[in-house]
């Protein structure tokens, strides 16, 4: 038996003997999501249990070296272990920021002492983290932020707005774009610095969407402060000073791979019970079986093409980067076409649900869970770089085209 | 399989290219055209293809021919379409060649594989007989008579047929227009008593034909398949096409878009090249990742071909569809962003609009397919 099966019968047996039965219905959705912190309240016992045994593997970032909390795996072996995953049908045990944004940036920026210091309570999802970029005048155009940050010896006085920051106030730490020099050009005075958010200087208000839901928070910085160094050699801030701009953009390759990958679940449109079939049982069917509305089924085959070639594009660009090519300017391209592919999607999904799907409150609709879901993706295209800045970077870093 | 050429076919592609660019460039079709040359193509330089195993590319190396799959067919269909080459690869290399491997008996593999991989016979495949595509509408007769048939009716949009040997036409042998089954596919000389073929000048400059068939006869030895079972095999070879177009439609989309790119780089006015425009980087940014869309379609459509010939069917519509609706877009986005010059005969992006919508209407156009998608998908 090769190593690799040997890991996967392992990883069965211990995933069988470790995860809690209510812990296996495959993900189950948004709300039983565990994302950690000082704030988590554990839905159930399970929840933490399958938390902790996971944590203690270093499974809960198997990628991870094993030193900063990970499982030390391999990409296949991680693969496996997703696959049983997927298999048993285990939840992923956590969820959060400092998994899909901070760990990355911390693991190729940050140093020996950093990843010690910040990376282990990530993974057992004591920390929980958010992210501060955006601010009320930088958002499409982020270099511009303002947020102050001065030298003040032994530490850090940090004066500014953040605004659009995810669950800031469910959040423990902030890592922070600041303005280190204010004389330096736009791009090359921004430090990326770690702040503790139990502080007097540091407060928090949820903004209420469209959706009715507040995901996002503005986050007030009025002479908060962090120390030069958060332990003995931990650094507050995250590469080079003054060079936190080149953090800033990895980390957003990152999330805008995030948010195409997952884009709002394109996996769904052509999977086996797709929209059209969905749009049939509720509209209707003509004789003969085709959805009774034909222009609503001609718009509902023009996303199945653009959206079952969209992922065939995702397939690529993955089998691409594996065998060395391809570029990294192609994540603006997903994310562009991701986003608005999944806002189409919804807008086909209300156009179906008609009148039945506008009721925003009662049983019938949990609360207009579609309506809610329908306004929430007009959010895609904007958060994390909008679909024009995105066209922007097309236009410049793969066509060349002058003056972009 | 990984979404990514291997490295042989990588190298296929390379070859491809620099052979096209030197042999056949737009201009050598802009000579076929201005001369009307009597075949619209060069035979000269289909024999030299043929040397370099292009024309066998399917056919297997039992027969002679260098057996490289479709997704090898489909690089040079994608090449070809850079340079909008002129050549029979389509109806003889892919469709004929996919026809025989996959429907005919020894005796008819071993008396035309080896021809069409030595480039020496031409073949035709004979489908629709309405100005839109329907396999399954065919009224073309093919009555009983004696141990044999008879073949009668009218045939259009026969790519190729006005230089073809032989054709492979789709009569029916049972039921009535409008149903897959009793159709039956027949292997029939183009010389044959009451075949006449009409070349039709097309919108592109390259050819097809109309072709009557009046009371010609074929025996049982000329039937390619089963009687009556035809559709699906027809099915088949068909994918096969759909899938070589949009391959050709990929090459064409990607070269008229790289011509306009390169136009938005250097054409100045308001004193700064148009490139700068961010009206124009944009429309350019999003056709840029349609044909990235394209590309991903077109090559899963060939391995699929290759690895499961008999499911590939939805797969091959897709990229039919996504392949026709953006090359339309990328050829009508170049002429827009060309301006005057993209309106002029001598400059060459409108030989592209042009074979690009011929091409996009071949064998199923975007609402051919995504009917038939959403129809395999239950709406």
């Amino acid at each position: 038996m090769s190593d690799l099966e040997t890991f996967r019968e392992e990883t069965r047996a211990w995933l069988e003997a470790n995860c809690p039965e209510e812990m296996r219905d495959g993900g189950a959705g948004e709300d039983n999501i565990c994302w950690g912190g000082k704030q988590w309240k554990f839905q159930s016992e399970a929840q933490k249990t399958w938390l902790d045994r996971m944590a203690a593997k270093g499974w809960t970032v198997p990628a991870w070296p094993k030193d900063y909390g990970g499982g030390g795996l391999s990409k296949e072996e991680v693969k496996v272990l997703k696959d049983e995953m997927r298999n048993l049908k285990c939840r992923s045990p956590l969820e959060s920021f400092g998994i899909w944004m901070l760990g990355p940036a911390l693991l190729k920026y940050g140093t020996h002492e950093q990843k010690l210091h910040f990376l282990p309570p990530i993974a057992r999802g004591e920390i929980r983290w958010c992210q501060g970029y955006s601010e009320p005048n930088a958002g499409s155009d982020l270099a511009s932020l303002q947020c102050k940050c001065e030298d003040k010896g032994d530490s850090w006085l940090i004066n500014g707005q953040k605004i659009w920051t995810s669950y800031a106030d469910k959040s423990d730490w902030i890592f922070v774009l600041v303005r280190t020099d204010p004389k330096a050009t736009k791009h090359t005075g921004i430090s990326f610095i770690l702040v503790d958010m139990e502080q007097k200087g540091v407060s928090t208000k949820p903004i209420k969407l469209i959706s009715g839901n507040s995901p996002f928070c503005e986050t007030f910085f009025d002479d908060a402060t962090a120390p030069k160094e958060h332990a003995p050699g931990v650094s507050a801030i995250v590469g080079e000073i003054n060079r936190g701009w080149d953090v800033a953009k990895y980390l957003l390759t990152h999330e805008r791979e995030m948010i195409s990958g997952g884009a709002g679940s394109v996996g769904n449109a052509m999977s086996s019970r797709g929209l059209g079939q969905v749009a049939a049982d509720e509209v209707g069917r003509e004789e003969g079986g085709r959805l009774a509305d034909p222009l609503l089924r001609a718009k509902i085959a023009q996303a199945e093409v653009d959206g079952w070639a969209f992922l065939l594009t995702l397939e690529r660009m993955k089998d691409e980067a594996k065998a060395g090519q391809g570029t990294g300017a192609n994540s603006s391209m997903l994310k562009y076409y991701g986003t608005e592919y999944n806002k189409r999607r919804f807008e086909i999904l209300m156009d179906m649900g008609g009148s039945d799907e506008l009721e925003w409150e009662g049983e019938r609709t949990a609360d207009g869970k579609r309506a809610r879901n329908w306004l929430r993706t007009k959010a895609n295209s904007i958060e994390g770089g909008t679909s024009e800045v995105q066209l922007n970077i097309i236009a410049k870093r793969i066509l060349d085209l002058p003056g972009a | 399989m990984p979404l990514v050429l291997t490295e042989e076919q990588e190298m296929l592609k390379e070859s491809a290219r620099g052979f096209l660019d030197e042999k056949a460039p737009v201009a050598a079709l802009r000579k076929l055209r201005d001369a009307n040359d009597p075949d619209g193509f060069s035979r000269d330089l289909w024999k030299e293809m043929a040397e370099m195993g292009w024309a066998g590319i399917l056919v297997s190396e039992e027969h002679g021919g260098a057996d490289f799959g479709f997704v090898g067919a489909g690089v040079l269909a994608e090449e070809m379409g850079r340079t909008l080459t002129a050549s029979p690869f389509l109806s003889t290399s892919i469709l004929a060649a996919t026809a025989l491997k996959k429907l005919g008996t020894d005796t008819q593999k071993q008396a035309n594989l080896p021809n069409i991989a030595a480039g020496e016979t031409l073949f035709a495949l004979a489908v629709d007989e309405h100005r839109k595509h329907g396999p399954a509408k065919i009224a073309m007769a093919a009555e009983k008579h004696g141990n044999g048939f008879k073949l009668s009716g009218d045939k259009t949009f026969v790519a190729d047929g006005h230089v073809a040997d032989k054709i492979i036409v789709a009569a029916r042998s049972a039921g009535a227009a409008g149903e897959t089954k009793g159709l039956t596919l027949f292997l029939v000389d183009a010389k044959s008593k009451g075949v006449s073929v009409e070349r039709t000048q097309m919108v592109d400059s390259r050819n097809t034909a109309r072709i009557k068939f009046d009371g010609v006869e074929a025996t049982g030895d000329d039937v390619l398949g089963e009687v009556d079972g035809g559709y699906m095999a027809l099915e088949g070879v068909l994918n096969a096409g759909r899938a070589g177009l949009a391959a050709e439609m990929s090459g064409s989309a990607q070269q008229a878009f790289a011509m306009t790119v390169n136009y938005l780089k250097e054409r100045k006015q308001f004193g700064t090249e148009i490139g700068t425009f961010q009206a124009l980087q944009h429309r350019a940014a999003h056709l840029y990742s349609e044909i990235e869309l394209v590309k991903s379609a077109v090559l899963k459509a060939l391995q699929e071909l290759d690895a499961n010939y008999g499911m590939a069917g939805p797969i091959c519509s897709l990229a039919k569809a996504k392949a026709g609706d953006v090359a339309k877009l990328a050829s009508q986005e170049a002429v827009q962003m060309h301006g005057g010059i993209g309106m002029t005969d001598e400059y060459d992006i409108g030989f592209y609009m042009k074979r690009i919508r011929v091409a996009q209407e071949m064998f199923g156009d975007w609402s051919f397919h995504a009917d038939r998608l959403a129809q395999m998908r239950g709406y």
